[in-house]
């Protein structure tokens, strides 16, 4: 279960959560500084420690659109962020993948912030209001890196096995 | 049934007899372009190897490009760092397609790739920045992707799991109007299908008015094609892009076209008649808030900016210069050139267009990214409104939450440079 600290509207871009002046940053240890930081309210509270890991921020359609930033991604991860969106733009959502940030498509979601909101197989669940959203599963080949505890390790497997690959199932 | 142009690239890169929307597929990669970003690539493609035993190797250092672009020259001295630990990289790794910050041979990468001959029609592309959808332009599938996703990439020269889009058919007929542009064509399309309307698919450009368009105006459509979340824009490859291969490209081999089939299957299609369309605007804060420039003239400018991978081509400088040509920028609006690349620089010198805009009272800068995502240079103060040639306007953009960026044509930004707010070219041109 995670507290929702933010509730956003649809077409939230990379810029909003993570400025391009910040882009020379690009280490996963220091990206978390600048989550969100035109938005300086929710960023003073995320630098001091008062949005607890798991916490969940909910959002329209196509939240992650723009940049292919792999900051934005790794900056909400770094404060074990939860992602719950209408649906979310591509490439931000291979970036989540691959990273592992946790992300859910329920297109449906509504939510306030300060509700408590829990996270099953199969649907989002508003435990403030009572409500029950299904969430939109993702395709078995993006699950499959999930399982795999992302992009980096699901590489290094396939360097060290290439032979047990079988890209045309 | 037939196959898309996209079905048909990626059956190839994957040595499948064909493909379809929805299948998983994993295609071989002929070019891997990243810029500054390269840092953190590499960073990635290193933690891979780590604990396995094996020596860190890019598959083919031949198809991978590095282009400096975002913040050159570098504006402070970690962004220096950066880029001189990714030169030491591409030492070490032998990468030969690196385009380090020179006045002959740099740019911005969604130029540099394509006037270096580096994108060829059918290709794969993939470049860790979301306007590789330009590439689309030459008849390649071309699409951005993340840091970590490219460090695999140079790991095995393969995108892991991609899943064939489905395709949004395009035709587009007529004929454009004086000071209406494919600018305009892709700012109406956005706005009419929205930023979520392309949503993972692609965008196939088809009829009579692409087909007499020049490779650069297929650019300007390509790569805003992911501004209504395309993964990507394309333009069969056709007489045009053999001719910019070989003339402006310097590509001697024959090209290879791919076609869609006559009976290829597409999720929808729209069709668009220019010969109505007038200049378009797209307003604060999302590219899909598009309206005709006349529900919008009048509004004040403080900056306005020509250039970008989206307009900042040698056509984009003299439909601008022209209309500049032996007059001012309006006291109180600022006026921003940046050209493509050192190429294009080189020829707007040459042509005079430069020293037209210099003495307009235009500050005509060095090629490069920086004023369009608030990274380097042309920063704006709190409360001023932009308007750019540039592909985004969202909150924050220029590096300032509290301006406004509309985005538009190289006509409507000069025109508007003289007046000081945005302007309809046609106003007295006609």
């Amino acid at each position: 279960m995670g507290r929702i600290v933010l509730t956003l509207a649809d077409d939230i871009s990379t810029d909003v959560i993570y400025p391009g002046r910040y882009m020379a940053t690009v280490l996963p240890s220091e990206t978390p500084r600048f989550a969100f930081a035109d938005n300086a309210e929710f960023n003073a509270a995320l630098g001091a420690g008062r949005v607890p890991p798991g916490s969940v921020i909910v959002a329209g359609k196509n939240f992650g659109c723009g940049s292919s930033r792999e900051q934005a991604v790794s900056a909400l991860k770094g404060h074990e962020l939860t992602i719950v969106a209408h649906s979310f733009a591509r490439i931000f959502l291979q970036n989540a993948i691959n990273l592992g940030l946790r992300l859910v498509s329920a297109p449906g979601v509504e939510a306030a912030a300060g509700d408590e909101i829990s996270l099953r197989a199969d649907a989002v669940v508003n435990e403030t209001s009572g409500r029950s959203f299904p969430i939109v599963k993702l395709p078995q080949a993006r699950q499959a890196i999930i399982d795999a505890g992302g992009l980096i390790p699901y590489t290094r497997k396939r360097l060290l096995s290439p032979s047990t690959h079988d890209s045309h199932s | 049934m037939g196959m898309t142009v996209v079905e048909k690239i990626l059956a190839r890169a994957s040595g499948r007899p064909g493909a379809r929307a929805g299948d998983v597929v994993e295609p071989a990669v002929d070019l891997a372009m990243s810029h500054e970003n390269a840092a953190l690539v590499m960073n990635q493609f290193l933690e891979i190897y780590r604990g396995t035993g094996l020596d860190p190797a890019v598959w083919d250092p031949s198809r991978v490009a590095i282009i400096f672009d975002h913040r050159v020259p570098a504006e402070s001295a970690k962004t220096a760092s950066n880029q001189k630990g990714v030169r030491e990289f591409v030492a070490k790794y032998a990468i030969t397609k690196f385009h380090d910050i020179r006045g002959d041979t740099g740019g911005i990468c969604h130029q540099v790739l394509p006037e270096s001959g580096y994108v060829r029609p059918g290709s794969v592309v993939v470049g860790t920045d979301s306007h590789t959808t330009s590439h689309g332009a030459l008849g390649a599938f071309a699409f951005g992707i993340g840091a970590t996703e490219m460090a695999s990439v140079w790991a095995l020269g393969s995108v892991l799991n991609v899943e064939v889009p489905g395709t949004i058919r395009v035709d587009v007929t007529g004929e454009f109007p004086p000071f209406v542009g494919p600018k305009d064509l892709i700012l109406h399309l956005i706005g009419r299908i929205s930023a979520q309307g392309a949503n993972f698919k692609v965008i196939e450009f088809h009829g009579t008015t692409i087909t007499r368009m020049s490779t650069s105006g297929r650019l300007v459509l390509c790569n805003m094609a992911v501004e209504a979340g395309a993964t990507s824009g394309i333009v069969p490859a056709d007489a045009e892009t053999a001719r910019y291969l070989r003339e402006e490209a310097g590509v001697e081999e024959p090209q290879q076209a791919t076609a869609a089939d006559p009976d290829a299957s597409y999720e929808q299609c729209i069709a668009i008649d220019v010969s109505s369309l007038v200049p378009q605007v797209a307003c604060p804060h999302a590219v899909d808030n598009v309206k005709p420039v006349s529900e919008v003239a009048g509004t004040k400018v403080d900056q306005v900016v020509i250039g970008s991978c989206t307009n900042g081509r040698l056509d984009d400088l003299e439909v601008a210069a022209g209309i500049l040509r032996g007059k001012k920028v309006a006291r109180g609006t600022r006026m921003l050139v940046f050209p493509a690349s050192g190429k294009i620089y080189a020829q707007a010198l040459r042509r005079g267009l430069v020293a037209d805009f210099m003495a307009a009272g235009a500050v005509v800068m060095n090629p490069g990214c920086g004023p369009c995502l608030g990274v380097h240079e042309g920063a704006l103060g709190d409360n001023e409104t932009a308007l750019s040639t540039t592909n985004r306007n969202f909150k924050g953009r220029m590096g300032n939450p509290s301006a406004a960026v509309y985005l538009c044509s190289p006509a409507v930004a000069a025109a508007s440079a003289l007046e000081g707010v945005i302007t309809d070219p046609r106003k007295g041109r006609n």
